[in-house]
């Protein structure tokens, strides 16, 4: 199925708790070579029909309104997945 | 003088917020959040809870209702709008008031009765306090660490638009210690503590005099009452 996948992250300069977390977690587990996590978002916009430009142009609007919060988050990337 | 409280799915204290209209002398109007139509109200309350289920971002659906849009719309002409926890996180996706709302800083859910300095009393929600007046209110919430670019920050402060200040401890990682603020004409409000669980004496926080007696939160619900009535 078509899909525009957008990935969004809480900005770098932010304080990411959960990344946060995770990032603990895998120290504790013994992954000593990890020394930072962040955690995102992917959201995927399915379509029954071929993506056009329209559509991804749509998509970034909708991305940079809605699907995030440029107080708190990046959109890092938007792609087409036919 | 009708105070409209909004129910989104997943909202918790709509049915607070409406006894604490109520006991301030008011009227309460339910509303729902899928309806164009405010009812004519005079003011509205955007409550706390966990409007869809906080999916997306916390308040960011519930920007997007039917019922929210027409608050905005109203919110620019002077409607009275008062958002508290959940309320306060619709109000920064909907735009009416700067910054955004985070994960606390110590990763936990935090429930206690907080302590607030109230730092400006020329809103329509806290024409009754004193400034500087101290007051307590539970807090209830995993999400309200305050954040906001270095500019904005200075604009608030400079235009003495933060309302309340955390005291004693900031319970968050707000940044400046900010509990609570107000757009540039006063009469939006927004705020993580819950005014409305103090407005009744056996069920507010503890106090000096006796147990459960607090109800600091009860000038929220009469200043608009007193705002409206002089407008």
């Amino acid at each position: 199925m078509p899909k525009i996948i957008v990935e969004i992250m809480p900005k770098q300069d932010l304080l990411d708790p959960p990344g946060k977390a995770v990032a603990n977690a895998l120290k504790r587990s013994g992954h000593q070579d990890i020394v930072n996590v962040r955690i995102g978002k992917r959201i995927e916009l399915h379509f029954d029909r071929p993506i056009t430009q329209a559509d991804l142009d749509n998509a970034k609007s909708v991305a940079d309104s809605f699907l995030s919060n440029d107080v708190i988050e990046d959109v890092v990337a938007i792609t087409k997945e036919d | 003088m009708k105070i409209g409280v909004i129910t989104y799915p997943g909202t918790l204290d709509d049915r607070d917020a409406q006894r604490a209209v109520r006991l301030a002398g008011g009227t309460p109007v339910p509303l729902w959040h899928a309806d164009n139509d405010i009812k004519k109200v005079d003011a509205v309350v955007l409550p706390g809870g966990f409007s869809y289920g906080d999916y997306l971002r916390c308040g960011a659906i519930a920007a997007q209702a039917p019922a929210t849009q027409e608050v905005v719309r109203l919110a620019a002409q002077g409607l009275p709008v008062l958002g508290i926890c959940n309320g306060f996180q619709v109000l920064v996706e909907s735009h009416l008031l700067p910054g955004g709302l985070i994960r606390n800083e110590n990763q936990h859910f935090i429930c206690r009765d907080q302590r607030l300095k109230v730092e400006n009393t020329n809103t329509a929600w806290t024409n009754l306090f004193e400034q500087d007046e101290e007051i307590t209110i539970p807090l209830k919430n995993g999400e309200g660490g305050y954040i906001a670019s270095a500019e904005t920050l200075k604009m608030l402060e400079a235009e003495n638009r933060v309302v309340f200040r955390y005291l004693d401890v900031n319970p968050n990682g707000s940044m400046n210690d900010i509990a609570g603020l107000t757009n540039e004409r006063g009469n939006v409000v927004g705020l993580m503590p819950h005014p409305e669980h103090a407005t009744e004496p056996g069920f507010g926080p503890d106090t000096d005099i006796a147990t459960r007696s607090g109800i600091d939160g009860l000038k929220f619900f009469q200043s608009v009452l007193k705002a409206l009535v002089n407008s």
